[in-house]
């Protein structure tokens, strides 16, 4: 049974550990799983608690053609102090282009809100290596404490598995301490088969995050697709002792999803990864509905969107 | 190379993010004080003048008092059936679907009222009564009414006939969905039908008594007849009667079998299982668990068709043991009326002293046993689901039905050895096959002497598939068209 993952030069893990079997997904009997994780109902105290963490978890994004300083530092003040009229507790991070990371770095300076980059020629991580390892290092040297790197899907889909593996190791490398966060684009690797495969040859590499998609692909993240990967994490840690976070991202607009993901994440791998240490959300719209459900969680009120400010 | 040193090893504190409870509401539905018997399209007191309680299994509150039907009250209840049969029966079959339409719809509208009903009187979790058992019964008599004006298309050239009264008795698993399995195809036909619920379920069925009064299903084509052992009794020695459909227990049904020896009235019997759940070493593991839980803890392992025993390859014994252990602790037992429950209260106290003297003799008989830490309600009939590993085929917990949330884990070597192991229990009724070799699903179904083989999937139902088992699992078919075949004479 003990199909160790095939790559070109033997990885050595921590405590001796070997990955987990590839193994299989059943994409219909997942499906049905996360179907009925979804309909879990979440009430009073627990929802207010969620609600919270959600806000705790995401990473506030902004991946524009047209993003400029000021939108980002728009943005950044957003993420500090995300209701100005009520008690809540910043985001995770600001996720920009590297172009951008030392405005956000600046904005964001002394309040222990994280400055997250994508890098690595994204969207689409068609480029040379060198090109993407040098994108890695202009972001963490303008400051980015998180890399968000794509994987080349045209590497493996054309199961050149090494190829991708390779360059995750070469950009965990080029990170130096700040944290990797590995993009797998589900929605163009086309079965849960290759999900797990992709979210194993990425932790291989030494992702500490896996990450559904870029938000420029539909489908972004699904629900399935995150039990999914959750699933991968929780075999490499049984197998390993490997504790690997995960980021769902693009497509996660409301409140009640960002719920449903957090039960999918409970009743998977339990209360330890229910930290923004280990579970992120990348978003940018679900930050407002969360803080309108909040504020009718805790008043019994709904308020007008306008309220709310947009950035 | 080799950054991976620098991934993290080490787990933060637990969060002990709890569900708040998530009551359905209950205020939607309201027993009344008493249901006496329902005969002729009437609510009718017993001659016998006696009655008993139904109890909520999860709070031991009594619900309703319901009528205790003698020998005098199956007579009346079967006599009405005949007097409604010559009528009905040469209903236009177009007509007959009407109303069984008529039903299915009235149930699809009152299925809130009937899911929190069955979760009351039943014990099991509001998510599966809502989910499972209305959806289900409002399909069956959908799919049956499809049926009623084709029957000369199903059975060409046999020119189909009904046969008369059936006499049909469910038991409390599935309270209204085997009330739906049994009168959806015995009206499709023509016949007319006298049902017996079991003891400790009756409310649906008085409710389902409503449901035909707002179907306008003509008075005596469905009369229901509530009681205990006795009633069924009666209703099986009844003369008046032209058809036995039963399911529940293999020793009943094995005396029913007896009592009408040499009678020549056809005879269905759906009766107990000891299912094995086949998992191969290639399976898609994560999912293979959720199915095992699936077959073993839906519905607190009440199921006659559960996966009672789970036969795993050898060499992935140890990893999927672990990752059905960790799923177990994240099971939610507790008020079934909670939309989060998964696993509810077991029906009876009767049944739980069953179960625990079974789990008792799995202990006895050296195989090793694992709960999850759970923690259950004070008041009324809990079991923690169970596993149980190093079992052997010759140990009680391997053999025998519990039907209770218990599950007995075996190991097995080659696709033979899983067979051998799978056939070889008196029972009959399902198996399930989890493998991602299509060509070894297909093989396994071939040789494994069982009425229903899934194919990496458990308990699904549909009423277009036929169901019912091999050896002391029963004989007769419900569901699909063979459905139809045990309510026709053919002339």
């Amino acid at each position: 049974m003990s199909q160790t993952l095939a790559l070109p030069r033997s990885v050595e893990l921590p405590g001796g550990g070997r990955l987990p079997r590839i193994g299989s997904v059943d994409a219909v009997a997942l499906e049905a799983r996360a179907a009925e994780l979804a309909k879990r109902s979440i009430k009073r105290e627990s929802k207010i608690y969620a609600l919270e963490l959600a806000i705790r978890m995401i990473d506030l994004t902004t991946l524009e053609g047209a993003d400029t300083p000021g939108k980002i530092r728009a943005l950044c003040a957003k993420a500090m102090h995300p209701d100005p009229e009520e008690p809540v507790p910043s985001v995770a991070a600001v996720c920009v282009y590297p172009s951008l990371v030392g405005v956000a770095r600046r904005a964001l300076d002394g309040s222990g809100v994280k400055v997250a980059s994508v890098a690595t020629a994204f969207p689409s991580g068609q480029a040379s290596i060198d090109v993407k390892l040098a994108d890695v290092r202009a972001a963490v040297e303008a400051g980015a404490d998180e890399i968000d790197m794509v994987i080349d899907r045209g590497a493996f889909l054309s199961g050149r598995i090494g190829q991708v593996y390779e360059e995750v190791v070469a950009v965990k490398d080029a990170c130096g301490d700040a944290h990797l966060k590995v993009i797998l684009e589900t929605g163009e690797l086309g079965t849960y088969d290759a999900v797990r495969k992709a979210s194993l040859v990425a932790i291989a590499g030494g992702a500490d995050f896996i990450k559904t998609s870029t938000g420029k692909v539909t489908p972004a993240a699904t629900l399935p697709v995150t039990l999914c990967m959750l699933e991968v994490i929780r075999d490499v840690y049984d197998e390993t002792g490997l504790v690997i976070g995960m980021k769902p991202a693009g497509g996660i607009r409301t409140a009640k999803q960002a719920i449903q993901y957090l039960c999918v994440l409970h009743e998977t791998l339990g209360g330890e990864w229910m930290t923004p240490d280990l579970f992120r959300f990348g978003a940018s719209s679900l930050l407002n509905d969360v803080l309108l459900q909040l504020r009718k969680q805790r008043t019994g009120i709904y308020r007008s969107p306008d309220e709310f400010t947009l950035d | 190379m080799g950054a991976v040193e620098k991934q993290r090893t080490q787990l933060p504190a637990r969060d002990g993010w709890e569900y708040a409870p998530a009551p359905e509401s209950r205020e939607i539905v309201s027993f009344k004080d008493r249901y006496g018997l329902f005969i002729g399209g009437k609510e009718v007191t017993p001659r016998s003048r006696s009655w008993f309680t139904s109890v909520s299994p999860s709070t031991e509150e009594p619900l309703a008092e319901v009528a205790q039907a003698g020998a005098k009250d199956v007579a009346l209840a079967v006599d009405a059936a005949r007097g409604a049969f010559a009528d009905w029966s040469s209903w236009k079959p177009s007509e007959r679907a009407k109303v069984l339409f008529r039903i299915a719809r009235v149930l699809q509208e009152r299925s809130r009222e009937l899911a929190v009903a069955e979760s009351l009187d039943g014990g099991k979790p509001i998510k599966e009564s809502r989910d499972v058992d209305l959806p289900l019964a409002a399909a069956h008599f959908f799919y049956y009414a499809g049926w009623a004006d084709k029957l000369e298309y199903a059975f060409p050239n046999r020119r189909p006939r009904p046969l008369g009264v059936a006499a049909q008795i469910v038991p409390w698993n599935f309270p209204l969905l085997m009330l739906a399995w049994k009168i959806a195809p015995a009206l499709a036909c023509g016949n007319t039908v006298v049902l017996k619920p079991a003891e400790t379920t009756p409310l649906t069925a008085m409710l389902f008594a409503d449901v035909c009064r707002q179907a306008e299903v003509p008075p005596g084509v469905v009369n229901i007849v509530t009681g205990d052992g006795s009633t069924g009794a009666h209703l099986v020695r009844n003369h008046g009667i032209d058809k036995v459909a039963f399911t529940g227990s293999t020793e009943v049904g094995k005396a029913i079998q007896r009592e009408l020896a040499g009678r020549g009235i056809p005879l269905t019997l759906e009766l107990g299982g000891k299912a094995a759940n086949i998992v191969f070493e290639d399976s898609a593991l994560d999912q293979a668990v959720e199915g095992i839980v699936n077959g073993i803890y839906f519905n607190q392992g009440h199921v006659c068709c559960a996966g009672s025993r789970l036969l795993v390859q050898e060499s992935i014994h140890d990893q999927l043991v672990r990752k059905l252990k960790r799923r177990m602790a994240t099971l939610r037992v507790g008020d079934p009326l909670d939309k989060n429950t998964d696993v509810g209260a077991i029906n009876s106290k009767a049944q739980l002293e069953r179960i625990e003297e079974l789990v008792a003799s799995g202990t006895e008989e050296g195989a090793e046993i694992y709960q999850p830490p759970c923690r259950l309600p004070e008041k009324g009939w809990w079991f923690v689901p169970t596993v149980f590993t190093n079992v052997a085929q010759s140990h009680r917990i391997a053999r025998e039905e519990i039907f209770g949330p218990v599950l007995s884990v075996l190991t097995f070597r080659t696709p033979d050895e899983a067979v051998e192991k799978a056939n070889n229990t008196m029972y009959g009724l399902s198996a399930g096959v989890w493998t991602e070799k299509g060509s070894r699903i297909l093989w396994m179904a071939d040789r494994l002497r069982a009425g229903v083989v899934w194919g990496n999937t458990f308990n699904r139902f549909d009423p277009s598939s036929p169901f019912g088992g091999y050896k002391e699992s029963g004989f007769g078919r419900e569901g699909g068209r063979h459905g139809l075949e045990a309510y026709l004479r053919f002339e």
